[in-house]
């Protein structure tokens, strides 16, 4: 039987490390999301702005036949392609260090609930901010705060087309004729009920689909803007929603937004689904009813109080009831085995460019999660057969032979290892089968690929 | 509209579990379907259409470009007298005089105006039209067409190499494979790791099955080094498996997106695609004579030449057609001019056929698959048109 300090550090953590003791209690697992604020070294949008701007003249100058721009705008890329790749490692290194995890494994949630993705470097990049600003501000306060700053984010913008999106009697509409005449792009309104608030399963309708689209315009992004809010692109008027109406008949402003947000939050079917998306990805692929209503329950009564949330499923029984029935994602699998094996943080951030791809990146997407890269808005999949496919696993089993000793030259007894990162939880075949390992090599692998150590 | 939009608001709530449906699995048990074979190469990037197979006949080719496409003059290889082959596809010349490599030099799917690569690649994977939009087709055309082929199983259809190919993206069974996995396990780490799994079926059959591959895998995939062994890898793979039950398999390459100096920076890639071709002719045998390739990319590349020697994104495209069961040696479909008036928005390549209509008529003649099947259900919403009768 798993102990509460071994149940945390691998079901609400990272797994456990061969650093850090695990969390002693839900003081220390709750301790752990207060840690992850924004990073202060983080990718900011005033990065991505520069960055892009510089792109943009360059293309210019490229169009307009300057011979010394291909070059330029190939260095400016480079440039931003490592902004990227010292992001990821961030993320790595935060994770691997942190005592407890909780925290660092709620970024992860979050970012994929308001999932964004990339495209060119430029949106990758944005999608760093986009964790670093939007997300972990927020992730122990209100939903609403967390929804608000998640949706009007450039990345989200530019990612759901938003800032394709006019109304369609907006001043700038109305100045212009025919073709090029502007009009509503529903994809942003249709996610935040659909995926981020209520859920595709609620009662609601395209017409309010279609009104909350009316209602978003004017939320837009272009690199030299600061604002991303331009009340010319709005559509005037009052706008219902979901029974609930909006702007009246004063100019439009962005505080509408934020009110239609609010209710959004307090919907009963929002705090359903961000229950139910809480329990599949902590608990089980087959949430407990009782443990979602739970959490919905106190979700309404705290007013969309995430704190509140996070406490009650840092406390739940289900973590002992449940243990084992959820399969770590690749990022997961790869952060857990260097934590077992003692890597730091800063060994991970002093890796060369060269060393992220191949030892962390490369393997991510042959495990079937491209970094930054999910295949839609819904983000990456929560079912372990999604992820344990004969190509998801033996990606796995290769990372696990041939990854553990690039870090570590005399890597541990697999024995002694085996009862670092499993603790008390390692199953009899595991036990059986870790001594009779050919290798010390060969020993670490079957611990990191084992069933034991890929499920949580 | 409505009715596709439901349907996807269905499956996303049904979601993972589809694939355990004891509906859908039980097809695995019907018998394997033809002996055809079809490999889908997804060129990313926008490959230039005119650059690859040159319209030198067209007197406003060169008022257009002055660098690039340059015709027989430059070693240009002639096809019919109007069109030529870019020289770093030389290697190809063999199956164009045999019959076996085609192309249609003006297609492209229905995405317009916004010219956005991954926007248009979503939507030449999706296979759909423009009602729907770009982010929500989930699922591709080929996981769509396993669902109308009787016999199919998970081993029918293969997507090969890291990047994600959503053409093959679905809830209907398929398999995917990066011939990059590099797994040497002893036989006693193996006979391990099979002991650890026992007890638990998912990581059992998985890791069973990954093993099987990568071992098979890593006794054929010895490939030379050089510029193009990425795609050599791939084909070669593919070629294994459609030697065995499969009889689909999709890959991409990449390289094309060349805003600058074209004329030496589309040469990697058309090596590659050259090499990819070549080496399926080699490896699959006999069985080349029951095999058809589409090499197909989101758009094409503006008509003229930009300021640096490339080309900018554009609309109207070429398809490339190669195997030996294809009716190659000629150019398919209309040629729409390069003329001022002729070109798409002033700037692009007109596209006469919508791409999926090539795509549909080979699996009908392939697989036999029904056209209102492939109208209503694989390409929802396209009008087929005439057979362009792609295959020999």
């Amino acid at each position: 039987m798993a102990t509460y300090p071994e149940l945390a550090a691998i079901r609400l953590g990272y797994g456990l490390s061969a650093q850090t003791p695990p969390p002693a209690g839900q003081d220390e697992v709750l301790a752990s999301v207060k840690r992850a604020v924004a990073d202060a070294d983080g990718v900011t949008m005033a990065a991505v702005r520069k960055g892009q701007s510089r792109l943009i003249n360059l293309a210019k100058k490229r169009k307009n036949g300057d011979k010394s721009a291909p070059e330029a705008i190939k260095k400016q890329r480079q440039s931003l392609s490592l902004l990227v790749l010292r992001d990821t490692q961030r993320r790595f290194a935060r994770a691997v260090d942190d005592p407890a995890g909780f925290g660092e494994r709620l970024v992860q949630f979050w970012a994929d609930h308001f999932t964004v993705g990339g495209g060119d470097v430029v949106r990758r990049v944005m999608v760093g901010s986009h964790v670093n600003e939007a997300i972990r501000p927020h992730i122990g306060g209100r939903f609403a705060d967390l929804m608000f700053a998640a949706e009007t984010h450039p990345c989200m913008l530019v990612y759901l087309n938003q800032n394709n999106s006019v109304g369609p009697n907006s001043q700038l509409a109305k100045k212009k004729k025919g073709k090029n005449k502007p009009g509503l792009n529903e994809n942003l309104a249709r996610e935040m009920i659909e995926l981020h608030s209520l859920g595709v399963g609620a009662e609601y309708t395209q017409k309010d689909v279609r009104q909350l689209a009316k209602l978003l315009t004017g939320l837009t992004y272009s690199p030299g803007h600061g604002d991303n809010f331009r009340a010319a692109y709005a559509e005037p008027g009052k706008i219902t929603v979901l029974g609930q109406s909006y702007r009246g008949d004063g100019p439009p402003k962005i505080d509408d937004i934020r009110a239609v947000i609010e209710d959004l939050s307090r919907h009963p079917a929002t705090a359903q689904h961000l229950s139910r998306k809480l329990v599949t990805h902590f608990i089980s692929d087959d949430p407990p009813q009782s443990l979602v209503d739970r959490l919905a329950g106190i979700y309404a009564d705290s007013d969309g109080d995430l704190s509140a949330v996070n406490a009650a499923l840092a406390d739940s029984p289900e973590l002992a009831g449940h243990f084992r029935e959820k399969v770590k994602q690749p990022f997961e699998f790869i952060v857990a085995s260097l934590r077992g094996l003692g890597v730091t943080g800063e060994e991970i951030m002093g890796l060369k460019p060269k060393q992220v791809r191949q030892w962390l990146e490369f393997p991510l997407t042959g495990m079937g999660q491209k970094w930054g890269r999910p295949a839609g808005p819904d983000g990456w999949p929560e079912a372990a057969d999604d992820w344990i496919t004969p190509q998801g696993l033996a990606a796995r089993i290769e990372w696990a032979m041939n990854v553990p000793q690039k870090f570590r030259k005399n890597l541990p007894d697999p024995r002694q290892f085996m009862q670092t990162a499993l603790g008390e939880t390692a199953s009899e075949p595991l036990q059986w089968a870790v001594p009779k390992a050919e290798t010390t090599r060969d020993g670490i692998a079957i611990v990191l690929a084992s069933v034991d150590f890929n499920r949580r | 509209m409505l009715s596709r939009r439901l349907f996807l608001k269905s499956s996303a709530i049904i979601g993972c579990s589809a694939a355990a449906h004891p509906l859908l699995s039980s097809i695995a048990f019907a018998s394997a379907p033809g002996e055809n074979r079809l490999v889908v190469i997804i060129l990313r990037g926008a490959m230039d259409g005119i650059d690859v197979f040159q319209p030198y006949g067209d007197p406003e080719l060169r008022k257009l470009r002055q660098k690039i496409s340059l015709g027989p003059d430059q070693g240009a290889h002639d096809l019919d007298g109007f069109f030529a082959l870019h020289p770093s596809l030389s290697s190809l010349m063999p199956l164009w005089k045999a019959g076996e490599l085609g192309f249609a030099p003006a297609v492209s799917t229905p995405y317009r105006d916004k010219r956005s690569h991954f926007d248009g690649q979503d939507m030449l994977e999706a296979g759909t039209g423009t009602d729907l939009d770009v982010f929500q087709q989930r699922d591709g055309w080929l996981n769509r067409l396993l669902h109308n082929m009787p016999g199919a199983e998970s081993e029918t259809a293969y997507s090969v190499g890291t990047e994600q190919m959503r053409i093959l993206a679905g809830d209907a069974p398929a398999k995917s494979w990066t011939p990059k996995i590099n797994l040497k396990l002893g036989p006693q780490a193996r006979m391990l790791l099979q002991h650890v799994y026992h007890d638990d079926p998912l990581f059992r059959e998985g890791g069973l099955e990954g093993m099987e591959i990568a071992s098979q895998s890593m006794d054929r995939i010895k490939e030379k080094k050089g510029p193009t062994r990425d795609a050599r890898e791939l084909a070669r793979f593919s070629a294994s498996r459609l030697n065995g039950d499969t009889r689909i398999a999709t890959f991409s390459l990449s390289g094309w997106d060349t805003h600058a100096r074209q004329s030496v920076t589309i040469d990697g890639a058309l090596m590659s695609l050259a090499d990819a071709i070549l080496t399926m002719r080699e490896d699959l045998g006999k069985n080349w004579s029951k095999t058809t390739i589409l090499a197909m990319t989101e758009f094409g590349r503006t008509a003229r030449e930009n300021g640096s020697g490339g080309t900018d994104h554009g609309t109207g495209g070429a398809m490339l057609v190669a195997g030996g069961a294809v009716r190659g040696g000629q150019a398919l479909g209309k040629w729409p001019g390069l003329g001022e008036s002729d070109l798409y928005a002033g700037r692009d390549l007109m596209p006469v056929t919508d791409i999926r209509a090539y795509a549909a008529w080979a699996l009908h003649d392939l697989f036999g698959t029904e056209r209102g099947a492939l109208e209503s259900s694989v390409f929802p919403g396209l009008d087929m048109g005439e057979n362009p009768r792609i295959l020999a």
